[in-house]
């Protein structure tokens, strides 16, 4: 077991453990951002940098400093480590810069993007981001091509997270596609626009953090607010079965994976669950998805609302919001 | 006249073949160590040199190695680094094509000290002439008993192997050159783990440059001792200088580490001055990535010291009136270049060559080098030369490797010492239509005075 600090807060957890993970396991304001992290697919992460935290104390036994500042993604926790997140304004300010990176290029076509409020982009930038930008230049575009029937890829919108290669590689057996050329010319592409065609292909959907891979069964169908998230699942011989179903009345828009608070889908689904029932009758509905509370999805969202809960959210989000500082009595969990 | 211990022999004919180059006393070192000398001992001879890293970044060899994982029942890995692309360094090159087989020889040597029993050289692919030149030498050292198995009736045995690159500056990192010879995409890999516990195909690997390799053997030859006599303080040895632009005798140079950067540009042993008469203006002196420096810092530090070709000196006074030597690529200026063109040059560099794993680098180099190409060609705005600044800062030390903290630097240096010179692109947009403008009247600053 490894003791660390992160902004203040004293917490233990297994050796081995990320500084991100560690900060999950405290919640709340101190966890880092993450655009290319993901807790369920190896060696992702590293390359987004939203994450960088700052390190003043290497470790009990080697207390230095360390000299920049680090992705808390990939860094497993010393004891002793002190981290500082949000309460380091060189991070924060590293931080503004690495969103306005993401967003250099990014088209910001939210008014007509399927994944508008539900995208991880969206969030951060509200959060970190600046309200002006500062690129005059043209922006990088692509054309947009499908790689199979049901999947539609729109690489101007790609972060480059790399999240799918990996789902390609660890969930399916033959991965079709991966990243050409190199620099901002970079893309995720097939060979020749080759189909990616898998069983477990339409999670790739799941972990994009952007609009950049798309469901072509739901694109374009309703925007993500108008529907009702409903958890249900179903009798699979391939997968759990535990899906998300997106309705509206009695319609089945969309079926997808269960995402944890962090965006993160847990359970992988299989292709023939995501598109092949798109049907209420197929479905043992569980009740309604349990949506944040500052997500623009829970917009007419009918769920028991806690209001012991809600209002120690709404104290939280002002706290947060006056200056991004935690309060001077940094004891209690968040 | 300075001592040279890699070049000594370059100028006899017929030297790249292996008859000649053992004539010379080629393979000496060879010999030596794995006759009289233990793996331990022969890193340690290397520890005592002082040698540093003559790739770039100056780490002590002998601590690189003494890293390395020997514990592993894996396999130990030695590679070098020939993937030279900085632009301005040329010096790997010319050694592999004249004389490939101190290389090969430093390569034995150092295998044998580190435990390696099959190593690498990973050439850029643009050197494909380089690549048969050291194949041919690695087949003569294999027909001659140099390589392969039970080297000179001892029971060590190696495999040497050349590896060409598919032209990415980015595998020039050490961690990138690992990935593209496993085969894999050139993308950095994150640190830690370092390559010393696993590096190529999950095992210890020490990766190191072509000079660093190649001057194992004088170590060798002469001890550790002998060899850190040469040059001043923590800077030991000799090292080769790739100098170009505007000077009179433009090439590679083996200096003594210690030689005043003055007497290096002007004497007629080395560079023989500025051309055509003209006058110092500026210098990057390792290679496009470290930061430029007006000629009057060249010569003297921020504190009227001498400057000196050694890694302290040139270093001193931190990037705010310091540089670095880097690889040893030295490109000056006379009066008539234009800095700001310069650096558009290098950040269309940079830009090109980013990987684009990781989201700084890969945004950052773009959005400077758009900026720099409007301020050169006259469309640039007062406010471009902060924000350069800005988003300079904003990429450098957030990457995963030390390219965007290469495409970073000579950005943050050269506005630092010669913002006027901005100002002067943004301000007069007519009269730098033409490329060639400072050539036609030099540019004429208050700060920062030309030399000679």
């Amino acid at each position: 077991m490894a003791k660390v600090t992160i902004d203040g807060i004293e917490v233990e957890v297994a050796d081995g453990t990320t500084i991100l993970n560690a900060a999950r396991q405290i919640g709340g304001d101190v966890v880092p951002p993450a655009m290319c992290y993901y807790s369920s697919l190896k060696e992702t992460g590293g390359k987004c940098r939203v994450c960088l935290v700052k390190v003043t104390q290497g470790s009990a036994k080697d207390p230095r400093p360390m000299p920049k500042l680090v992705a808390s993604c990939r860094t497993p926790v010393m004891d002793g480590m002190v981290v500082q997140n949000i309460s380091s304004a060189e991070v924060l300010e590293a931080r503004k810069g690495v969103v306005e990176f993401l967003l250099l290029n990014h088209p910001l076509d939210c008014p007509i993007c399927d994944q508008a409020g539900e995208c991880d982009l969206q969030n951060l930038a509200y959060e970190h981001g600046a309200a002006k930008t500062r690129y005059e230049e043209e922006r990088r575009t692509f054309e947009k091509i499908d790689i199979g029937d049901k999947i539609k890829l729109h690489m101007t919108r790609c972060i480059l997270c790399y999240r799918c290669t990996f789902v390609a590689d660890q969930l399916t057996n033959n991965r079709v596609h991966g990243v050409l050329n190199r620099g901002d010319a970079s893309e995720i592409s097939t060979y020749i626009e080759k189909a990616v065609d898998n069983d477990f292909s339409g999670n790739m959907i799941d972990v994009c953090p952007v609009g950049a891979l798309t469901d072509k069964t739901f694109r374009f169908k309703s925007r993500v607010w108008f529907t009702k998230p409903l958890d249900a699942h179903r009798d699979c011989p391939t997968c759990s079965g535990k899906v998300v179903l997106w309705t509206k009345g009695e319609e089945v828009l969309r079926v997808s994976a269960r995402k944890d608070q962090y965006g993160e889908v847990k359970e992988f689904i299989c292709n023939e669950c995501r598109y092949d029932h798109k049907n209420m009758k197929d479905w043992v509905v569980e009740g309604p998805r349990h949506i944040e509370r500052n997500s623009v999805i829970s917009q007419n969202h009918y769920e028991k609302i806690d209001l012991q809960k809600l209002k120690l959210e709404v104290d939280r989000q002002l706290t947060f919001q006056k200056g991004k500082q935690l309060p001077q009595s940094n004891t209690s969990q968040a | 006249m300075g001592k040279k211990l890699l070049l000594e022999h370059i100028n006899v004919p017929g030297i790249e073949t292996f008859e000649v180059y053992r004539k010379q006393g080629g393979y000496a070192s060879v010999e030596k160590a794995l006759k009289t000398m233990t793996p331990d001992a022969v890193t340690e001879e290397v520890k005592k040199s002082g040698l540093r890293g003559r790739g770039g970044a100056g780490f002590p060899a002998g601590m690189k190695w003494s890293f390395l994982d020997r514990k592993s029942e894996k396999p130990r890995y030695l590679v070098c680094n020939a993937d030279e692309s900085e632009p301005g360094t040329f010096k790997d090159r010319y050694l592999m094509e004249k004389i490939p087989h101190i290389l090969v020889e430093g390569m034995i040597t150092s295998s044998f000290a580190l435990g390696a029993r099959t190593s690498y050289i990973y050439v850029r692919g643009e050197y494909m002439y380089v690549i048969r030149i050291l194949e041919k030498a690695i087949a003569e050292a294999y027909a001659n008993g140099f390589l392969g198995k039970n080297i000179l009736g001892t029971d060590y045995s190696l495999d040497l192997y050349v590896q060409p690159g598919a032209g990415a500056y980015i595998c020039g990192e050490e961690t990138a050159l690992l990935e593209s010879l496993e085969g894999k995409r050139g993308n950095p890999r994150l640190k830690p783990p370092f390559p010393a516990i696993a590096g190529l195909y999950a095992s210890p690997t020490v990766v190191n440059n072509v000079e660093t390799i190649a001057a194992v053997v004088p170590i060798v030859n002469m001890g550790g001792d002998e060899y850190a006599k040469i040059g001043i303080g923590k800077s030991t040895g000799t090292k080769l200088i790739s100098a170009s632009g505007h000077i009179n005798k433009p090439g590679v140079y083996e200096i003594e580490l210690g030689l005043p950067v003055e007497e290096f540009i002007y004497s007629d042993e080395y560079c023989g001055g500025i051309w055509k008469g003209r006058k110092l203006k500026a210098c990057v002196p390792g290679g496009s990535s470290v930061p430029i420096l007006p000629g009057e810092l060249l010569l003297k530090t921020a504190k009227g010291e001498q400057r000196l070709m050694t890694y302290e000196s040139l270093s001193d006074g931190g990037f705010v009136s310091g540089s670095m030597l880097g690889s040893g690529g030295f490109i000056v200026y006379d009066e008539t270049a234009c800095i700001v063109r310069n650096l558009w040059t290098f950040a269309r560099f940079y830009h090109h060559e980013s990987c684009g794993q990781c989201s700084p680098c890969r945004e950052g180099t773009g959005w400077m080098e758009k900026v720099l190409h409007r301020i050169e060609h006259g469309h640039g705005q007062a406010s471009d030369i902060d924000l350069l600044v800005d988003v300079a800062k904003k990429i450098e030390g957030n990457t995963i490797c030390p390219l965007g903290d290469a495409a970073a630097w000579p950005v943050a240096s050269a506005i630092r010492h010669f913002r006027e010179e901005f100002e002067f692109h943004v301000k007069h947009p007519e009269k730098v239509v033409n490329p060639k403008h400072f050539e036609i009247t030099p540019f004429v600053s208050e700060r920062v005075a030309v030399i000679g």
